[in-house]
Order: C-alpha cells, then sequence, then structure tokens
C-alpha cells in the first residue's frame, strides 16, 4: 500500500490549486479518501473522535441491502423460468447468473449516472463529494421493475439527483428521499413501465400473470363475493411465498426475509433508527386492523393486517426508505409519530385508492414532506416544558 | 443520605493510560505561565512588564471590563516573556520561578465569621475570583451577582479523569474553609455532588456546610451542568455558580493560611505515558521537567492539557491550563490510513456497533487525534440526542446556532449547557462537526446580544 500512496503524494500537487488539473481536485479527493482515511487530525474540540464517518455509515446500508439485492437477483431469474414453465429443470445456477444478466445493467446505470451527476457538482461548486449516492445509487435498482429500460432508469436517476437533491444543496440538504423521488418520477413519466403485468417478470409467457399481490389485492375492491373468494384463493392465499420473496414486484422489494435481514444489521450497528421501523409496521398494521374492523369490501375483508406488510414494497420502504435521516423527521418522538403515519397511510392509499396500489412510496414521500413540521411540534413541545419550569419555580 | 440519581445516558470512552493512584515527585518546573486564552471571552489588562518581580498571589493581568477580576501569579519570580499572538492578543504570561516561593499576604480569617463582601473582597484581592465560574455562558462569575445556588462536583467521568477523591487527601481542613468561604456567597445552596462508584473517601461525604447530592451514570454524568440540569435547571435570568473541588481547597487556603498557595496534584496520563500516575506541582507549570523521560516515542504524540474530549493541545514545552488538574498523552496519528473506512477496525473505538471493536467491551483503547473521515453536512441524527443527558435538543440547539437565531437558540437551552457538556456529542459525530467550537460561539453571541 505504501507503493500506492506514494504514487498519490507524487500526484496530488498536480490537482491541487495551481496544479495542472486543479479543476479535477473534487475528483481526485474523492478517490484519495476512498483508498485512504485522510490525515487529518482534530485540533479544536475533542481530540479523539469516533471511528465512524459517513463512508461508513453508507457502506453499512449498502451492506444490509445486500441480502434484498441477492434475492432479487434469483427471484428475477426465478419468475421468468416459472412463468416458463421451466422452472423444475433449470438449475439454480443459471436462474441466478439470468438474474444477474438482468439486474447487472441497472445498477450499473444508476450508479454510473448519479455518481458522475455528484462528481459534476462537486466539481462545480468545489466541494467534496459526498457519499449519500453509495447508498442512493443502490436503492434505486432495488425499486425499479425488472422490465425498466435502461434510458429510463438513466433519466429517473439524473432526475432524483439533480432535482431531488443538487438543487437543495447536495446530500444533507434534501427534503425528499432522492431514491423515492427517482422511482415517482419513473411511476408518473411512464406509467405503462411502472404497472399492469407485463413488466415485473423479465421476458414472460404472454399467458402467465405477472400482475404484483398488490394488483391481484386491488381488484378484490369491486369483486362480488365469489370473484373475490377466487383472486383470494389464486393469488393472495399463499403468505409464505409472499414473505420469503418469490412474487411479482419491484427487484428489491419482495423478500420481507430479506428485507428483515438488512432491518437487523441497520438497527444493531445503530445505522438506522428501530423507531421509525418499528413505528411504520406498528402503523400498517393499526390501518389494517380498522379495516379489517370496519369491513366494507372484500380488500378490507379478506386481506388480513399483517398481510399488509409483506405485500408490495411496504417492508422495504419502512427499513430502507422512511429511516433515511435527511428526509425523514430528526427528534426522537417525532420519529416515532412519523414513522407510524408512513405504515398508517401507506395501507390507507393501497387500499382506498385503486389508481396508486403501491402507495408506500406516496406515503413516504408525503410524510417526509411533513416531517419538518411534526420535529417542530416536538420541538415546540420541549420548549414549552422548559418555560413551563419558569413558572414552577418563580 | 440522599438517593442516587441515575443518569442513563452517556457514553464512557474507556482510554489505557489510566493514572495510578501513586503521588511521584516530579522535578521542580522553573517556568509558569497563565494563559488569557484559558478564559473565555476575557479582554485582558497586563498590570506588570517584562522583567517586572512578583510574589505569589500578585495580580498579573485583569479583565478590561471588569476590573475587580484579577488574575495572580501562582509563583514568586521575575516575568520573563509576555508572549502574544495574531494582533497581539496575549497568549501567556511567563514567570521565571525563584527556588522558594515568596507569598503576598491576605488577611488569614475563619470564612464563617466574615461577611459576604469580605469573603468576596477577599477572593477578588487575592485572585482566586478566577476560579468561580457561572451558569449561563461557562464564563467567570461576575461579582455583583448572587447566585442561585453553587455546584460543585467531586467525581470527574470524562476519560482517564483524575480521581477527585485523591486529589483531596490530605486537604480536608482547607476543602471545608472553602466550602465555608462558599456558602456565604449565595443565598441558596452550596451543592455537592458525589458519585458512589467514584467517591470512596469520606471527604465529600463528611463534608458540612453543603447539600450533598449523588448521581450514577456514564460521562458526562460528572459535569457539573449535567448535576444543575438534574437538580436545579438553568431558567433565564437565573445565574448559577460552580467550581472545583481543587479549587475549593485553594479558597480555603486562603483564609487558612493567608496565601495564594495553588499547589495542586495532576494526573499524567495516556497511552503514551509509560508509567501514568499523579504529581504534585502548581497551576501553569510548565509541562516540560514532567515529561522528560516519562514518554513512550515511538511515535509523534500529542499533549493535551485536560481530558481529550475538552482539554487543550500544548507543545512538549507547554503549560498546564488555568483550570485543569490532567496531562495526557496520546498519539497525534495523523496518518492515512488505507481503506480505513471498510476494515473490520477492531482497534477502533465507536457509539455505533459498525465497527467490531463493540465484541471487546471491556477493551481499553489507545485511540490518536486523527479525524477518522472528513467533515461532512450533517447527515445522521439521533446520535447527539444518546449522549447528552439533559431535556435539550442538542442537534436543534446545534442548528439554530449556526444560523445565529438567537431567540431560538434561548428557547432551546442555551442558558443550560457549556461547550464541555456537548463534547461527547462532538466525539460521536458522523459529520466530524465542531460541536463545541459552536456552542461557545453561540454563547458568545448570546453574550453579545444580552448585555
Amino acid at each position: 500500500m505504501k507503493a500506492l500512496r506514494k504514487f498519490l503524494d507524487k500526484k496530488k500537487p498536480l490537482f491541487l490549486k495551481g496544479g495542472k488539473f486543479a479543476k479535477l481536485q473534487s475528483s481526485f479527493e474523492a478517490f484519495e479518501s476512498f483508498l485512504f482515511v485522510p490525515d487529518i487530525t482534530s485540533h479544536n474540540g475533542t481530540h479523539i473522535k469516533d471511528a465512524i464517518d459517513l463512508k461508513r455509515t453508507m457502506s453499512i446500508v449498502v451492506m444490509a441491502l445486500i441480502p434484498a439485492l441477492l434475492f432479487g437477483i434469483y427471484n428475477t431469474g426465478y419468475q421468468h423460468f416459472l412463468s416458463l414453465d421451466l422452472i423444475n429443470t433449470t438449475s439454480f445456477m443459471d436462474i441466478c447468473i439470468y438474474g444477474l444478466i438482468e439486474i447487472l445493467p441497472i445498477i450499473i446505470v444508476s450508479y454510473v449516472v448519479g455518481l458522475g451527476i455528484e462528481f459534476a457538482f462537486a466539481q462545480m461548486r468545489g466541494h467534496q463529494v459526498n457519499e449519500g449516492f453509495l447508498v442512493s445509487g443502490m436503492l434505486i435498482p432495488l425499486i425499479m421493475p425488472v422490465g425498466a429500460p435502461l434510458w429510463m432508469v438513466a433519466v429517473s436517476t439524473a432526475f432524483a439527483v439533480v432535482i431531488g437533491k443538487e438543487v437543495f444543496g447536495g446530500t444533507g440538504m434534501n427534503i425528499w428521499n432522492p431514491a423515492l423521488i427517482a422511482r415517482a418520477f419513473f411511476f408518473f413519466a411512464y406509467p405503462s413501465k411502472m404497472s399492469g403485468e407485463a413488466v415485473w417478470i423479465a421476458e414472460k409467457a404472454d399467458s402467465f400473470s405477472g400482475a404484483t399481490p398488490l394488483a391481484h389485492a386491488a381488484n378484490l375492491v369491486d369483486a362480488t363475493s365469489t370473484e373475490a373468494a377466487n383472486i383470494y384463493q389464486t393469488h393472495l392465499s399463499d403468505v409464505w411465498n409472499m414473505f420469503v420473496g418469490l412474487i411479482p414486484g419491484s427487484i428489491g422489494e419482495t423478500s420481507t426475509i430479506a428485507i428483515l435481514i438488512g432491518a437487523v444489521v441497520l438497527i444493531a450497528t445503530g445505522v438506522g433508527s428501530w423507531k421509525i421501523i418499528v413505528s411504520v409496521f406498528a402503523g400498517g398494521y393499526v390501518m389494517g386492523m380498522l379495516f379489517n374492523l370496519i369491513g366494507g369490501n372484500a380488500y378490507m375483508e379478506l386481506i388480513p393486517a399483517w398481510q399488509h406488510l409483506i405485500m408490495g414494497g411496504f417492508a422495504f420502504g419502512a427499513v430502507f426508505m422512511a429511516t433515511d435521516p435527511v428526509s425523514g423527521a430528526q427528534t426522537a418522538r417525532g420519529k416515532i409519530i412519523y414513522g407510524f403515519l408512513i405504515g398508517f397511510l401507506a395501507v390507507l392509499i393501497r387500499v382506498l385508492n385503486a389508481g396508486f396500489p403501491e402507495a408506500m412510496m406516496l406515503a413516504i414521500l408525503f410524510m417526509n414532506t411533513f416531517a419538518p413540521l411534526i420535529d417542530h411540534y416536538v420541538v415546540q413541545g420541549n420548549i414549552k416544558r422548559r418555560l413551563k419550569r419558569v413558572k414552577v419555580s418563580a | 443520605m440522599s438517593e442516587v440519581k441515575k443518569i442513563k445516558k452517556g457514553l464512557d470512552i474507556k482510554l489505557a493510560g489510566k493514572a495510578e493512584k501513586v503521588l511521584e515527585k516530579a522535578d521542580r518546573s522553573e517556568t509558569y505561565a497563565i494563559k488569557p486564552t484559558n478564559f473565555p471571552g476575557l479582554t485582558p489588562k497586563l498590570k506588570v512588564k517584562v522583567d517586572a518581580e512578583v510574589k505569589a498571589g500578585d495580580s498579573l493581568f485583569f479583565d478590561k471590563y471588569c476590573p475587580e477580576i484579577n488574575f495572580s501569579s501562582p509563583v514568586s519570580g521575575k516575568v520573563i516573556a509576555v508572549n502574544r499572538g495574531e494582533r497581539r492578543k496575549i497568549l501567556e504570561v511567563v514567570i521565571q520561578a525563584d527556588a522558594k516561593i515568596q507569598y503576598q499576604e491576605f488577611k488569614k480569617a475563619d470564612p464563617n465569621g466574615l461577611s459576604r463582601e469580605e469573603i468576596k473582597e477577599e477572593l477578588l484581592k487575592s485572585g482566586l475570583w478566577s476560579f468561580v465560574r457561572q451558569r449561563p455562558y461557562d464564563v467567570i462569575a461576575k461579582p455583583k451577582d448572587t447566585p442561585k445556588a453553587i455546584f460543585i462536583s467531586a467525581f470527574d467521568t470524562a476519560p482517564l479523569a483524575a480521581d477527585i477523591d485523591f486529589l483531596l487527601e490530605g486537604e480536608s481542613e482547607a476543602f471545608q474553609a472553602g466550602l465555608d468561604a462558599l456558602a456565604k456567597l449565595t443565598d441558596g445552596k452550596v451543592y455537592l455532588n458525589t458519585n458512589p462508584n467514584f467517591n470512596q473517601n469520606k471527604i465529600s461525604s463528611e463534608a458540612k456546610n453543603v447539600e450533598v447530592r449523588q448521581f450514577s451514570g456514564a460521562h458526562p454524568a460528572g459535569n457539573v451542568g449535567i448535576q444543575i440540569h438534574h437538580i436545579s435547571p438553568m431558567n433565564k435570568d437565573e445565574v448559577a455558580w460552580v467550581i472545583r473541588p481543587q479549587e475549593v481547597v485553594f479558597i480555603g487556603r486562603l483564609f487558612t493560611k493567608g496565601i495564594y498557595d495553588v499547589s495542586r496534584k495532576i494526573a499524567l496520563c495516556g497511552s503514551e505515558v509509560k508509567n501514568p500516575c499523579y504529581f504534585e506541582t502548581i497551576q501553569g507549570a510548565s509541562v516540560r521537567t514532567l515529561l522528560k523521560g516519562k514518554l513512550k516515542d515511538d511515535e509523534k504524540i500529542r499533549v493535551i492539557s485536560g481530558n481529550v474530549l475538552t482539554g487543550e493541545q500544548i507543545s512538549e514545552d507547554g503549560f498546564i491550563s488555568f483550570y485543569d488538574s490532567q496531562i495526557t498523552v496520546i498519539p497525534e496519528g495523523d496518518k492515512f490510513e488505507f481503506l480505513g473506512w471498510a476494515l473490520p477496525g477492531l482497534q477502533k473505538f465507536s457509539m455505533s456497533k459498525t465497527f467490531f471493536s463493540w465484541l471487546t467491551p471491556n477493551k481499553e483503547f489507545r485511540l490518536d487525534a486523527n479525524l477518522h473521515g472528513e467533515h461532512r453536512a450533517f447527515v445522521m441524527t439521533g446520535e447527539y440526542d444518546k449522549v447528552l443527558p439533559m431535556d435539550v435538543l442538542p442537534q436543534q440547539l446545534i442548528k439554530s446556532i449556526m444560523i445565529e437565531d438567537v431567540d431560538q437558540m434561548e428557547q432551546l437551552g442555551i442558558y443550560e449547557v457549556a461547550p464541555e457538556d456537548l463534547a461527547l456529542c462532538e466525539f460521536v459525530c458522523t459529520s466530524k462537526i465542531n460541536v463545541q467550537d459552536l456552542v461557545r460561539k453561540g454563547i458568545d453571541l448570546m453574550i453579545k446580544e444580552m448585555s
């Protein structure tokens, strides 16, 4: 490693002020600090620092996403061969390789486009390159349908980074979760590629239904009781596969198990807020329970409250999207309220608005918008408590 | 005895190199210095010129805006230098000490028999007033105020902190005299806050004329600011005073012996010290003779007067800062580390469990001054809350300071905090934000706006 360090030290002056490539300083620094934790020491304040930095934090999140990614790769292959009725004759390896071939390009496009824009902005502003996109770059592919055309992924990513993040000032300044901005853009700009039956399974047989459980569930609303029983029996009763994730859906969001492994990593390392994760699930469950009690149509009656938590993007959103510290609520109490409302709204929209079967995205973006308001009231509560103290002591 | 108040939030950072409770003899330091920079917000006016002869207790400089407050020479001898920095800011007033200290004489009296004004006058005249600090703002107390209470923390939870019981050993008479003097200065109580795990000696529990309150918990439970928050939190327009136990002893000596005697024990600690232990010295001493031959010299080191969280970096020829009873020596750590952010990190300490060092919770770490990353925008949330045991929202407070919103700062509790109380917030910060600096800036802004 000494040789590498020497090489960097030799090239460094070229990128510093007055050097030949001074304009590329941010990019050089980004690579240098990726390879080597810098030699900066503290000069005022605490002399020692916690070993954690943003790179570590972000790479923990990426690690937490790996189970969902690996399962997504397998499931992509699995759904493909299942639709072709070849699943029993295809080996595990072939399934995985097929999935990898389908998914890898989406990941590459997301990272290349996103990081490219991030570097360009950092360069333009003379800032250092922040690590935020390491996570967004992985989140974006995982919430895309496998049939998403690459150029659309690229445009969505670019939109998310520029409009979702950089216009607000970059990492740490954005109001909404950038990855969800990418998905929302995709959803509204190219609706035919994010709904229906054609997009969730790579090259499926025409006769095979490729709809997600959520889409099937949405059909329950207008169904007669016999139809409803039929839909439920055929498409929604296999809750084990739903939990494991062998269902059509966005690449990374189908497997609740894989997502929960990620949740364990995030909570155990202290990187993700357990308060948000738990309260999102609680909110969804409570809303589901309410629907069960109210009844009214087959969707509300037939789907047990807990089943909402394993369908569609609910779990993925709860664990990886709602927990984004920048766009979520910041106060401890605020996090609980924020999470609860996300879960609550997600199930509410999902059941009552047939236009948006996948409501998690909207619920989170909506609550992102209101997170500062929630925090405001929590902060006001703190201030009031403080002022009350004066009266008591006076 | 009152019940023990358990402080739940906080973080103990276990560092290698804790001082053993042995008092060793150190060579006498020849030079001493008082550093005006140790007193935030002070504008010093010099009273002596270079080459002036002074006795211990003679005033070296005073506060331009409150001329009663004097800063005295800890020893007798000759002023040999006034070191200045940018814009002629006075950094150090250096004194070459006599072989035998001669003391300026002050009135010897039992503080119980003196009035509040007489005690104040003695403290101001002798220069000992500078040890009395106030909340809010964490600055030297204003003599015209009457505090609602005086708080003394009899234990220190900071990393490698000196054991206060040990520092007070053999000083019970002066300690009590000091407490008696302080009791006269307030209409409220003098609180002596102890910790059943730290304070095993009777000196604190047998103290009279004070109210003993017990605390337990991880750092910053030993910070007087945290204790004030749990006993009687600071509100707008209230003033409380704080002082450290060894400094109570100094005040006691003034009344029992009639001299300005600021000799104190200090702990020499840290991973780069061969045999960490205690030394008898005088406030403001040069650390050169103290450190000679006592350091491991296999690496570039950093000498800190005070603890690793709030202390001041000094050179190996530097001087002990005014309020400190601890010298910590750690590795400098100005090195690049290949893929350091990605390694398992068994030798790294983190509050989060993102490094595998959490598997060895009792390990003593050898931490250096490396930042472990670069400055970033605020991204993570909730970290600060875990280490600030106050009903204060640290992150919101810091942000209000960043945007200089005075009203918001006031509402969010700027009166309650001192930089040291948020030192752990700075330690755990993923984005490496200089929290203590910001708190100080906020306080300075408040002082400016409110006066």
